[in-house]
């Protein structure tokens, strides 16, 4: 299962663009947001110039082909993460919107007088669990939730550098007090794989729902909802070569249906009156107002590129830029890697500190040789400062990059020492 | 090549020695300011003193931890403000904020802004001009502090 890289980067018509006064683009930022090949780009161009309308509520033609491609998305979307069936695949605007749509609606089901049942209801006493290498958008929203309910916020401590979960603390941690555990598959800064089915396991032994933050992972592997054991996963298009502006919450259908919803609006009711309304069956339910249609199309599109090639094969060549990756970076004197230091059990974004040099600094002279990284806390504070780090820089690859990609980022390391006079 | 007009010389003597560096006691104000996509900080101390008219800088301590760019700004902003009337120094800081909104188009005033004109460069970068200004907006926001708290009114 070998990739033609050199064939796949002339899908992606961004990395024959040059920066910084004339040099090759490196984008080693994936894990930020990835490229757009030619094949996404013109779905949503042809969405626009073709189909263009808006979707369930008009009994046009424009309209029939809209509600088709997007309704036509959340059939591949479902079949890419092995759903039971589309309805069971909620668009949000991202990832952090489809978190945010779960707490909210479990804070819904807790205000008094819900009907919800009790499953879905918070208050003080019951607690969420998170762990400590939570991107913000798993742990904030969270927060928000307990301030709300009066629940209390427990977490996974990360063990140290190399970056695991200490699951020694599971049995205290997730017990008959804890509804929801929430986590991370992949880190998005250490790149650690998590064990989610075991935890997913030991959550439901107790009664808890697990929500599982799939954002680094759906991208760069094959990720199964029933395999990995979880009540809800999100994932987010911009990620995984589609369109900004969608993301998908999938949750099991029947939690979807007895959930309250989320946002109100059009198109998630099935009766309104001027006293009360009834809401539409999931995922309708959860999607108020006009969707992002031509980003759904988009995003189809992605899936389709995605599948051809085939997610074995990406993570395959991912893996092979990371073992090369590790390599290179840990032979560099002063520079330590965060999190796992070889390609097993982790995947394709490494972060790490270079001694004597600031991240933004670091970021700053692989920038002018055309090498575009992140540097800073990556929404991941609480982990920077449990592992004692202020901050860091981070490459993160995809199915587009290559091992001369690679050599150039250890280069562009050794420059920066230089400059800063460090090495 | 655009690094050293980033990274003048001026900055990374700054950075690699910074001046004033390490908290005074007593002080009038104190502040705490995060630049929150990368997590630097800066905690500054501000003492203001009688002199004629109006109050002056009498003293500026700080601890920080940061990039090149963020650790040279405070030093060099409490090489220029330390000693001045607070109203001439927030003239200084109104300079430099200008400078790093000038999207490198700037004509910095040497007279004014001394030492602080080698970061004009900064302000070609958008991602760094938050770095640049951390510490002058602590300066600014603990003198504000520390002016209403001297203030018998």
């Amino acid at each position: 299962m070998s990739l033609d890289v050199a064939r796949i980067r002339k899908d992606f018509p961004i990395l024959d663009r040059t920066v910084r006064g004339g040099q090759p683009l490196i984008y080693l930022d994936s894990a930020n947001t990835s490229q757009k090949p030619r094949q996404v780009i013109d779905a949503l161009t042809d969405f626009y110039e073709r189909h263009n309308a808006n979707i369930h509520r008009a009994t046009h033609e424009l309209s029939e082909e809209a509600t088709e491609a997007y309704e036509g998305a959340r059939i591949k979307a479902a079949a890419f993460i092995g759903a039971a069936d589309e309805t069971e695949v909620i668009f949000t605007k991202n990832i952090s919107e489809g978190i945010n749509l779960v707490a909210y609606s479990l804070g819904n089901a807790s205000v008094a007088g819900s009907a919800a049942p009790g499953r879905f209801r918070l208050g003080p006493g019951d607690e969420i669990v998170v762990t400590e290498m939570e991107h913000h958008s798993n742990l904030v929203p969270w927060q928000m939730l307990c301030e709300r309910t009066g629940a209390t916020l427990r977490w996974f401590t990360v063990s140290g550098w190399d970056g695991q979960l200490d699951l020694t603390a599971a049995g205290d941690l997730i017990n008959e007090r804890t509804k929801l555990v929430a986590l991370v598959h992949q880190s998005n800064v250490l790149g650690t794989i998590n064990p989610v089915r075991q935890i997913a396991d030991a959550a439901h032994a107790v009664g808890a729902l697990v929500l599982v933050d799939a954002a680094q992972s759906v991208p760069h592997m094959p990720v199964s909802v029933g395999e990995l054991g979880a009540d809800f996963l999100g994932f987010t298009s911009h990620k995984m070569c589609g369109p900004t502006g969608i993301g998908v919450l999938w949750g099991r259908r029947e939690l979807l249906d007895e959930m309250p919803p989320f946002l109100g609006g059009g198109e998630m009711i099935e009766t309104v009156h001027m006293e009360r309304s009834s809401y539409a069956p999931p995922p309708h339910k959860f999607e108020a107002g006009t969707m992002p249609i031509a980003q759904a199309a988009g995003l189809a599109a992605a899936i389709d590129y995605l599948s051809e090639i085939g997610l074995e094969a990406v993570h395959a060549h991912e893996q092979k830029l990371l073992g090369h990756a590790l390599t290179q970076l840990a032979a560099i004197d002063g520079v330590k890697i965060l999190g796992p230091l070889t390609p097993a059990g982790r995947g394709a974004a490494v972060s790490f500190e270079v001694d004597g040099v600031h991240p933004h600094d670091v970021s700053q002279v692989l920038d002018e040789h055309g090498i575009a990284v992140r540097a800073g806390h990556h929404c991941a504070w609480p982990l920077h400062r449990a592992l004692g780090v202020q901050a860091s820089t981070r490459a993160s690859f995809y199915l587009y990059n290559t091992v001369d990609e690679v050599n150039a980022l250890a280069e562009g390391i050794r420059q920066a020492q230089r400059f800063f006079a460090v090495a | 090549m655009q690094l050293e007009s980033l990274y003048q010389e001026i900055i990374l003597d700054h950075y690699r020695n910074p001046h004033h560096k390490g908290l005074h006691d007593p002080y009038d104000a104190e502040v705490r300011h995060v630049n929150p996509t990368c997590g630097d900080e800066v905690t500054l101390r501000v003492t203001l003193k009688d002199a004629g008219p109006e109050p002056a800088v009498a003293d500026i301590s700080y601890d920080a931890l940061g990039c090149s760019i963020s650790q040279a700004s405070v030093s060099v902003m409490t090489d220029l403000v330390i000693g001045k009337p607070v109203s001439e120094a927030m003239t200084v800081c109104e300079e430099f904020l200008a400078l790093m909104k000038s999207r490198g188009e700037g004509e910095p005033d040497e007279d004014v802004l001394g030492d602080a004109i080698a970061f004009a460069g900064v302000s070609k970068y958008p991602a760094r001009i938050k770095c640049a200004l951390l510490g002058w907006m602590a300066w600014k926001d603990a003198t504000a502090q520390a002016m209403r708290t001297s203030d018998p009114t």
